[in-house]
């Protein structure tokens, strides 16, 4: 039964993944490629490739794609519960925990020291899209030469009016493309 | 310490509008768990006021720390602090429906896909927006940190930081190391409570 196997597989990538989708890439190799050799290698490298390129958390985007790639729908649909179900069992444990505790002197006070650290993470993740997104390189690939200016007027103008009039988010996100491509074209 | 919480009255408004800004959220985030995050807290803490600056953070650091995709533990919390086990799994649903069905359509034809030159650019471009998003609440973030005026805090925020985006330290032990700090100075508060 293959839609077992791929079940039990991503629930082993939902449970053992920590720290996010580039954290899921080997374990999914290691489960599709290496022990059951469901893909082909190549197949898997396409696998990255579009689920890097599309919106969405890149560990539901591999499960639905080997899903369906390999079973259809219902591939798609039990791959992505089985990747899911770890997540929302221990997450679920840790929010009640989290809410009953939270205004415990003591918590407050661990908490407050991790708040920082937070803060960091997301700056440093700010910053490394923000390379991606002006280099179209990652920050160790990351040149003068391939600077690109279109994206960095649209990344200027973005964070002031961002700054400025707090709009929907989704209103610059959706901008940003539509110029962009349109300035593109016509370059 | 009792969360406002109606016991046995599902409120449909509520979990609507938490499915609608995790269904375009998940719709529109590239790239990994902080930038969905960071859109969440644009959504959810500044625009929608339902749950405080802290409350992201602290659900932030747990998601990160916990097996599974980022955005999915921050959706399942989200949920769960809105309207119980039933708001994580309408937050779940809203943040797998999107991606599900786009990636089913472009498998169908992925070769087109991977090789059109517009969709490419638009995906590229796109990029600066949402690096402008994450940039201006990263801001707002260090903002913060830097006006609660405390030393140690600053300090944390500015080692994490280089510890992250030069050593390439994973984001999970950085923040096991300041847990560990954390507790060491609950450890020392509680002495100086107890003399």
């Amino acid at each position: 039964m293959i839609i077992l196997k791929l079940f039990f597989s991503f629930l082993q990538i939902g449970l053992f993944s920590v720290g996010g989708g580039y954290a899921a890439i080997p374990l999914i190799q290691n489960q599709i490629v290496d022990i059951h050799q469901l893909m082909s290698l190549a197949e898997f490298t396409d696998l990255i490739t579009i689920a890097e390129m599309t919106p969405g958390p890149i560990s539901i985007n591999s499960a639905t794609f080997v899903g369906i790639r390999l079973a259809g729908i219902p591939g798609a649909i039990i791959c992505t519960l089985g990747c899911i179900i770890p997540s929302f069992i221990i997450c679920l444990t840790l929010s009640h925990f989290y809410y009953k505790y939270k205004n415990v002197n003591g918590v407050q006070i661990v908490l407050s020291s991790l708040r920082p650290a937070v803060v960091a993470l997301i700056s440093s993740a700010a910053l490394s899209i923000l390379t991606l997104a002006l280099f179209n390189a990652t920050k160790s690939q990351a040149d003068i030469s391939n600077f690109r200016w279109v994206e960095s007027i649209l990344f200027i103008i973005s964070l002031f009016v961002l700054r400025k009039f707090k709009p929907n988010i989704i209103f610059i996100i959706l901008g940003c493309g539509v110029l962009g491509t349109i300035i593109y074209q016509i370059l | 310490m009792k969360i406002n919480k109606k016991k046995n009255s599902i409120n449909f408004k509520i979990l609507w509008t938490l499915f609608k800004t995790t269904f375009t959220i998940s719709s529109f985030t590239f790239g990994g768990g902080f930038v969905i995050v960071s859109l969440m807290k644009k959504k959810f803490v500044d625009n929608l006021n339902w749950l405080s600056e802290e409350e992201m953070l602290d659900i932030t650091a747990i998601a990160q720390s916990s097996p599974g995709p980022i955005p999915i533990n921050a959706a399942v919390m989200l949920g769960y602090k809105m309207s119980g086990v039933l708001g994580s799994v309408i937050a779940i649903l809203g943040t797998a429906i999107p991606p599900m069905v786009i990636i089913s359509i472009i498998s169908l034809f992925y070769n087109q896909f991977r090789e059109n030159k517009i969709i490419a650019i638009s995906l590229q471009v796109m990029r600066a927006g949402v690096a402008a998003v994450i940039v201006d609440v990263a801001i707002n973030l260090a903002i913060k940190v830097l006006s609660t005026k405390k030393i140690i805090y600053v300090i944390l925020m500015i080692i994490s930081f280089i510890l992250a985006y030069f050593f390439n330290i994973s984001a999970i032990l950085i923040i096991l190391a300041c847990l560990s700090i954390g507790i060491i100075d609950l450890f020392i508060h509680s002495k100086k409570g107890n003399r």
